[in-house]
């Protein structure tokens, strides 16, 4: 690919020179996203639309069985139920914990660069690591609360809402430190003679609060929303390891349940590929529905 | 000027990414085809030349893959390269190999799914040198006639792993129990592990299994339900019949156990990974088992068949089949460790030598059998035993969230009413 395409080209660029060179330049990034984007895109289209088991190869087309078979899956609503649940608890604590972080570590100037060391750490760490370190804390035979989840007759992951809220405990371990960043990004966009008018005015820290910094800050919750509510959306690795979706499927994720669809069991990735493309369609509507939002509001 | 050189540009690299497409589509056409035409033409001992084989198992039978690998090694001339892959990625692995024609030359396959791989073309038809082995009626029937498609042999057992009921004889003579007495029915079971419990032993439970763990529950709970006279499925594998008088006395059973908390308290969300671990430390009374752990064990443990109701014994012949993938282009270097592996050398000389089960009835009475009576006892209830075929078994059963957990959580664990409702679930999974 990347031979056939600048080839012809070269001759005539000397002669015409300008957008040659610049289709030259794009191409680079252009072959990148043809082969990482679009043909596993175009892919996952055509599985939706196949007759394709994982072991058999492709059968042809059948569309629309694939879509059918995927919204009647039994787990398919449960799934769906748990994803948008597991979304909006996650989004509201880490934003929520994420600026009231970003606004401690501003304020505080004595432990500063400690605590944002601290609370940004654990972004270091892998997703999937984070998990396996919690699976063996969570763990009820080698944990170092074995003993005291036996002394209470409690399990960390046994019980749906223990799973439930066991995972997010993980999440926002994981991402509070990230999200802190992000919110102190635009914190420190704000400047300063904004909020020295406001004191000048006498408004309390409050006031300060609710009407300087909530409505400056617009630019950042859109961007941190989206990353959160995308990324909950897609929640998988931690689940997988955590809990592989029980106790009695309570914390099956959609996209686990396009894993287990595709690798454990049923083995049809033409039924994993139709749920993917739904995924990637509801994904579309929230983006598209987020940006609106937070541009109309802005306008106003 | 600039515009119609854009357009072109488009159209090239629209063209481009199209030929992409083809190509891959045109790969993935290819590959589904069905493999080896060789297989034909192979020696009935298969070929020794000093070729490389590379070999797939997953890591419940690791151990006794590595001996017999490195005996045949040690012995021909061929050497083959084992890979052991984590149980739950096995079937990812296999799956995207299958897909870009990249099987090893020879794989192992989990008994339950072979039916499955087999209808899909994974396996190379060996059934002109299965007919050619003098002992081919002596090999277990369970396995071969879960890799037979339209009566074409394509798997040969590559280890049994049977199910059989285990007892700690310490623990069982601290409690007051006779220790060379097995339980008889499965409520004997239920008592001596209650008896276990009374103990109040620190850390030691009367009984453990694993109740998040669809191959576990369905390695250790169906053959009570056989040894009862019923079955699970239909013989054709597409209707469940877990809701019959014997199997819900054997969820009842179970579920009493699970409230007077005489089960390992872990069991309740064991997955897998961990199921036979506290049996193995010696902390539980009794437990229905895997008989490849025989060996691993360091305490003195009674083994018998797993009890019915009101008696009997069964077990489930599991363990894995292994064949040659339709991707090998050394079929006949392949064969040639396959029939080895038949053989007395191996069965023998490596199988039953590590206390594990042989898969050839001929083989059972042999010299290190003689030298322990449980593996007489093993390899008897071998013979009884059963292996439940069924094309969406993996789906139905062993998967996390079957339908099968489904049922026996709802049974054991919340003690709702719903066996009917949730077999059927298990029905319409099995006759998608």
């Amino acid at each position: 690919m990347a031979l056939t395409l600048p080839a012809p080209r070269r001759s005539r660029g000397r002669r015409y020179g300008g957008p040659v060179q610049g289709w030259l330049y794009a191409a680079p990034t252009a072959i990148f996203v043809a082969c990482l984007f679009v043909v596993p895109l175009v892919l996952v289209l055509q599985m939706s639309a196949s007759d394709w088991p994982l072991l058999g190869g492709n059968h042809g087309l059948n569309l629309p069985t694939n879509f059918t078979a995927a919204v009647a899956h039994r787990l398919f609503w449960d799934s769906v139920r748990f994803t948008l649940l597991y979304t909006v608890l996650t989004t509201v604590i880490l934003i929520g914990l994420g600026l009231g972080l970003a606004l401690l570590v501003q304020e505080s100037t004595r432990w500063k660069g400690f605590l944002r060391t601290a609370f940004l750490i654990p972004s270091a760490l892998g997703l999937a690591s984070a998990s396996l370190l919690f699976y063996v804390l969570y763990s009820p035979i080698a944990g170092p609360f074995a003993g005291l989840m036996k002394s209470w007759g409690i399990t960390f992951l046994g019980t749906p809402e223990g799973a439930l809220w066991s995972t997010i405990f993980l999440i926002v371990w994981r991402y509070a430190g990230f999200y802190m960043l992000l919110m102190l990004v635009g914190l420190q966009g704000i400047p300063d003679d904004v909020y020295e008018a406001a004191r000048i005015d006498g408004s309390s820290t409050w006031q300060t609060f609710k009407h300087i910094t909530v409505p400056l800050l617009r630019p950042t919750f859109a961007l941190t929303t989206i990353m959160c509510v995308t990324g909950s959306l897609l929640a998988f690795e931690q689940f997988y390891i955590l809990t592989k979706g029980g106790p009695d499927n309570s914390t099956m994720t959609v996209v686990q349940l396009i894993y287990n669809v595709a690798f454990q069991g049923q083995n049809s990735l033409g039924i994993a590929g139709a749920l993917s493309v739904i995924v990637l369609l509801a994904l579309i509507v929230v983006n598209v529905f987020q940006l609106r939002m937070f541009r109309n509001t802005d306008e106003s | 000027m600039p515009i119609p050189h854009r357009r072109t540009a488009i159209r090239a690299a629209a063209a481009v990414i199209a030929a992409g497409l083809l190509a891959g589509g045109l790969a993935a056409c290819s590959t589904s085809g069905n493999g080896s035409a060789s297989a034909a033409s192979i020696p009935a001992a298969g070929t020794d030349d000093g070729s490389k084989l590379t070999l797939w198992t997953r890591a419940p039978l690791e151990k006794q893959a590595k001996l017999l690998v490195a005996e045949y090694n040690k012995t021909h001339k061929n050497q083959v390269e084992l890979t052991v892959v984590p149980n739950d990625d096995y079937v990812a692995k296999v799956g995207a190999a299958a897909g870009s024609g990249g099987l090893p030359d020879l794989f192992a396959a989990d008994i339950v799914y072979v039916p499955n791989w087999v209808k899909q073309g994974l396996f190379t038809d060996i059934s002109k040198q299965v007919d050619g082995l003098s002992y081919k009626d002596q090999i277990n029937k369970g396995h071969l006639k879960a890799g037979t498609l339209d009566g074409k042999e394509h798997v040969l057992p590559f280890v049994l792993d049977l199910s059989m009921l285990f007892w700690n004889k310490e623990l069982f003579k601290e409690a007051g129990l006779d220790p060379e007495k097995a339980p008889s029915t499965l409520a004997e079971f239920a008592a001596d592990a209650k008896k276990v419990q009374a103990l109040n032993k620190p850390d030691t439970y009367g009984t453990a299994t694993g109740l998040n763990c669809g191959g576990c529950l369905v390695f250790t709970w169906f053959p009570s339900i056989w040894a009862s006279g019923d079955q699970v499925m239909n013989s054709a594998g597409t209707e469940s019949q877990l809701n019959g008088k014997n199997a819900q006395e054997v969820y009842k059973i179970w579920a009493d156990l699970q409230k007077s908390g005489t089960i390992l308290p872990s069991s309740t969300d064991e997955a897998g990974p961990t199921w036979t671990a506290a049996f193995s430390e010696g902390k539980v009374g009794t437990m229905l088992f895997p008989a490849t752990l025989l060996s691993s064990l360091s305490f003195d443990a009674g083994v018998a068949g797993i009890p019915g109701v009101d008696g009997g014994a069964s077990t489930f012949v599991g363990g894995d089949g292994i064949g040659v993938s339709k991707d090998s282009k050394k079929a006949a270097q392949a064969w040639n460790f396959l029939n080895w592996m038949m053989s007395e050398d191996a069965q023998v000389g490596v199988l039953a030598k590590d206390n594990d089960a042989v898969s050839r009835a001929d083989l059972a009475n042999n010299q290190y059998a003689a030298k322990d009576p449980r593996l007489v006892t093993i390899n008897q209830v071998a013979a009884k035993g059963e292996t439940p075929l069924s094309l969406n078994f993996q789906q139905a059963f062993n998967a996390p969230g079957s339908p099968w957990l489904t049922l026996v959580r709802n049974q054991v664990l919340k003690g709702t009413d719903s066996v009917e409702a949730d077999n059927k679930q298990i029905t319409s999974v099995l006759g998608q």
